[in-house]
């Protein structure tokens, strides 16, 4: 037993986390950053921390993930990065020649109290951005918020940086994805433009870390939304931002710089969840939904229907981000699942933790939540009543296999098994891929558990 | 892609062999901007004390430093699992204000009381550096209170490179040895320095040893227990493997405990075979443990020889790029690619020294460019123009040679096959062969042309 260490009895923790259901914000700024084309995102700390981002990211999409350093030194922690940002950039223009710089903060540049657009500003005087370059940053305190508040400011950062207004306003609708697959991005945008709507997407990392083999190693791929693109985004008639924990602040500030109404929405998991996206969709943009999404809506309605007595009362524990487990939460509950216990490691607010216990408040005492929680508390509450099914990243698959219990791999990061970042889990489809796979573990466990007499064929 | 730029000031840590008189620049920090593919000081601690599975490892700071090394390195244990835990004091914004030093004593004494470890190791990181936490302060008081070693690892990421992190793995190890009983010690015994028992290679090693009739004290750190490295100054000799790491440590335990040193490497058959033999010449009282070993090796390379030949039959010719953490290990890598008839057009490390650059000039063949801290542009160039067949590397290389269509193999913390001794060999054999001769290459736009027209198809 891997996890032998964990007791069933719930002892008060006070300050010490063990299995962590988040990681630090810089990472979600990196990802983020890779969103934009030919963006290199520069991590303004020491060299471990965008070692561990890279690897990190590497290993969930088993892409080359190109970053910079700032190299901090002792030197640079007393009196500050402001050479070494302003010597990254210069050589980062002339070796790596980006379209964008990205600049995000550690814990150590922050605590030390550098002030990025000042050293951003003596950089541009000192002649070391080029001409038609940019760099842009995004404040990310390790000691803050998770991975999904460093994706968050990034995303924001793209708007304070970029997004202008003419005061006119174009045809096109913006899309903040939030913290989500290149596959779901690539998915969100299909439907809209199934719907004949223009987008604005960003960030927008499919083609980046999602790219097929082309024999060479190219340092930017061909996705990302251009700088040009994201400079439209203020004059969009409208922002649909998916998720309020990753996506709100991007939102909002475009709403306040630019005058650009939102709708802020769940991901778009599952039916509910799709079903208010296509809606958003076609309220502010004024069009009709095409026979064409509501036939993908009518397929993955009959799946259900095929198999809604395998889902029926089976009790799930969720960890992961805010915005996949609430969205994850809601349509358990529409299949007439149980999501009994779910952890975030996000600092959510107490908003966020009222509306997941709105969306599980029918299944009655059973349920346990915890957000900022981690998974080693998810793994006591187990122990002391166990779960059907286990839905998460791969850290669960420890508890999967200590307490014998089915997981599907859901959310960030993913290690050790692939397709994620090339099939969606949002949408019409995204959603019959995931109850395709819901349904394989609960099927197989039930196949795995039956004895010879009562083995089905037919199921 | 001759046209990649090398940073001038990277111009001197670049050579290749045949052109002009030898020199290399090293032992460098990075380049601010630079992407190298190096990590930081914490980095290196963690990953050296990470195998000892009876102790606790407790990460002082924000949440991402404990949630990047949460299992990331095969390092196998035959006993507890303590070590395959993430504890973290998860600072916030406010113990970044008030210091963390009351969080981090009651973490501590929550996570002894829970888990009773033999051992606390205690991870400094940037952010602790910054705030000035007196760390060595409340482990003291711990220790007192708890009555077990708690070890405070100065390893802040911005005070060097990783190998600064292995110095201050060692201080740690270095004040538990010589805590422990030594009177039943042999007098033919040796600590195993520097193996981390990835995919079970330290128990391969340690049978090796005991079959010569040599007591394995200690092995630091790979399946590693507090109470024998409590031990290990009753020794008689230090066997020390992976030099970057642990040659501090044995020079340590050289000047207070008189304990000599010998460094060796166990990959290929070669270096595998003169580790045994070194350590064997050490006991010249004792004929017999030469003698077996002798008669071991004969046995060893008996049994991979005839499979290995049947590899060589495919591999002979083929070209290989090397980019490793240690110098040393890229010297075992050359060897043992001779062995299998292929040829290594480009070495490197992160952290070689001058001696260990010059080492490697005289392995190599002519036309070999020898890199020190390359990054992934200097790398892909070279990989396509000398048109490599394989890559060794680690997390961060991989997705750069598959995209170039080009084999890999992970000498790195993701290999999952122990690499090391006789069966190392040959598993090493294999693996390579197998991503060699992958049809895969054949779809690869830039290689597949030509392997379709030079190579016999494979039954």
């Amino acid at each position: 037993m891997l996890l032998r260490h964990t007791t069933k009895d719930i002892a008060d923790r006070k300050a010490l986390t063990v299995n962590p259901a988040k990681t630090c914000q810089p990472i979600g700024a990196m990802y983020a950053s890779l969103g934009v084309h030919g963006c290199l995102p520069h991590s303004h700390g020491s060299q471990g921390c965008y070692a561990y981002h890279r690897s990190t990211l590497t290993r969930h999409y088993k892409e080359p993930v190109m970053a910079a350093t700032s190299a901090f030194t002792e030197g640079a922690s007393v009196f500050g990065g402001q050479a070494n940002l302003v010597q990254a950039i210069d050589n980062i223009f002339t070796v790596y020649n980006p379209e964008v710089i990205a600049v995000h903060t550690t814990c150590l540049s922050e605590t030390i109290g550098d002030d990025i657009p000042q050293i951003i500003a003596k950089a541009r005087s000192d002649g070391k951005i080029p001409e038609g370059k940019y760099v842009f940053h995004a404040n990310t305190p390790s000691y803050v918020g998770s991975h999904v508040t460093g994706f968050s400011n990034m995303t924001k950062a793209m708007v304070d940086y970029f997004a202008e207004t003419n005061g006119k306003k174009a045809k096109t609708l913006n899309l903040i994805p939030g913290y989500v697959e290149p596959a779901d991005m690539e998915e969100v945008r299909r439907l809209a433009e199934t719907m004949g709507i223009q987008t604005v997407m960003f960030p927008d990392t499919s083609r980046v870390l999602n790219g097929p083999m082309t024999g060479k190693f190219k340092m930017y791929p061909d996705g990302g939304v251009t700088i040009d693109t994201l400079k439209t985004a203020g004059s969009s008639m409208g922002t649909v931002a998916m998720g309020r924990i990753a996506s709100l602040a991007a939102a909002r500030a475009l709403d306040s710089k630019c005058k650009v109404p939102c709708q802020i929405i769940d991901l778009p998991i599952g039916l509910h969840g799709t079903d208010a996206f296509v809606d958003a969709l076609r309220r502010m943009a004024g069009v009709n939904v095409p026979d064409r999404i509501t036939y993908e809506r009518g397929q993955m309605v009959d799946l259900i229907a095929d198999m809604h007595q395998y889902f029926h009362g089976k009790r799930v524990a969720i960890a992961g981000d805010p915005d996949q487990v609430l969205a994850m939460a809601k349509f358990l509950v529409s299949l007439d699942m149980k999501p009994v216990y779910m952890v975030s490691g996000t600092p959510a607010g107490k908003k966020y933790v009222k509306s997941l216990e709105e969306a599980v408040k029918d299944l009655g005492d059973e349920v346990k939540i915890q957000v900022p929680g981690d998974m080693y508390l998810l793994h006591q509450w187990i122990k002391n009543d166990p779960v059907d099914l286990l839905i998460g990243n791969t850290y669960m698959k420890y508890i999967a296999k200590d307490e014998d219990i089915p997981l599907v791999r859901y959310g960030f990061p993913i290690l050790d098994r692939v397709g994620h970042s090339y099939l969606p889990s949002m949408g019409y489809k995204g959603g019959i891929r995931m109850l395709e796979k819901i349904l394989d573990a609960l099927l197989d466990r039930k196949d795995r558990d039956s004895s010879d007499i009562d083995m089905e064929l037919v199921m | 892609m001759t046209s990649i730029p090398i940073l001038k000031e990277r111009e001197s840590q670049i050579w290749q062999k045949g052109e002009t008189p030898f020199s290399i620049t090293c032992d460098k920090h990075s380049l601010a901007g630079a992407i190298s593919q190096r990590a930081c000081v914490f980095c290196g601690s963690r990953v050296v004390l990470y195998p000892i599975a009876d102790a606790v490892h407790l990460v002082h700071g924000p949440i991402g430093c404990a949630a990047y090394t949460w299992d990331i390195r095969g390092a196998l244990s035959s006993g507890p699992e303590l070590h395959r835990l993430s504890f973290s004091t998860d600072l916030q914004e406010r113990d970044v204000i008030f210091g963390g030093e009351k969080k981090l004593a009651a973490v501590l004494g929550e996570l002894i009381d829970r888990h009773r470890p033999k051992a606390a190791f205690v991870y400094s990181t940037c952010i602790v550096g910054i705030i000035g936490d007196d760390v060595a302060a409340v482990c003291r008081k711990v220790e007192r209170e708890k009555g077990i070693p708690v070890l405070p690892v100065h390893s802040e990421g911005f005070k060097g490179t990783k190998k600064d992190g292995y110095k201050a793995a060692c201080d740690a190890l270095f004040r538990i040895i010589g805590t422990g009983p030594i009177n039943d010690i042999s007098p033919q015994s040796i600590n195993i320095l520097g193996e981390f028992n990835i995919g079970g290679e330290a128990w391969i090693i340690r049978k090796y040893y005991e079959r010569m009739g040599v007591q394995v004290v200690s092995v630091m750190t790979g399946d590693g227990r507090v109470d024998e490295i409590r031990r290990a100054h009753g020794a008689a000799l230090n066997v020390v493997q992976c030099s970057g790491s642990m040659t501090q440590l044995a020079q340590m335990m050289e000047e207070k405990y008189g304990i000599p040193h010998i460094r060796v490497s166990y990959f290929g058959i070669e270096d595998m075979s003169k580790a045994l033999y070194d350590v064997a010449e050490r006991f010249p009282d004792n004929p017999e443990i030469m003698a077996r070993t002798r008669e071991m090796v004969r046995e060893e390379i008996a049994a991979i020889r005839p499979e290995l030949a049947e590899f060589r039959k495919d591999l002979e010719g083929k070209k290989a790029a090397i980019y490793v953490g240690g110098a040393f290990k890229a010297f075992s890598l050359i060897k043992a690619l001779r062995h299998l008839g292929m040829r290594v057009i480009l070495a490197g490390s992160q952290t070689g020294n001058d001696e260990d650059y010059e080492m490697l000039r005289d392995l190599c063949d002519d036309g070999t460019v020898i890199v020190d801290d390359a990054n992934p542009l200097e790398l892909s160039k070279y990989i396509i123009e000398k048109d490599a067949d394989l890559v060794i590397g680690g997390v961060k290389e991989r997705p750069i040679a598959y995209k170039m269509g080009v084999g890999f193999c992970d000498h790195n913390h993701e290999r999952k096959i122990p690499l090391a001794g006789y069966v190392g060999m040959r598993n090493f054999a294999e693996e390579v062969h197998r991503s060699v001769s992958s049809p895969v290459w054949r779809f690869a736009p830039r290689r597949g042309a030509k392997l379709e027209k030079t190579e016999v198809t494979p039954c």
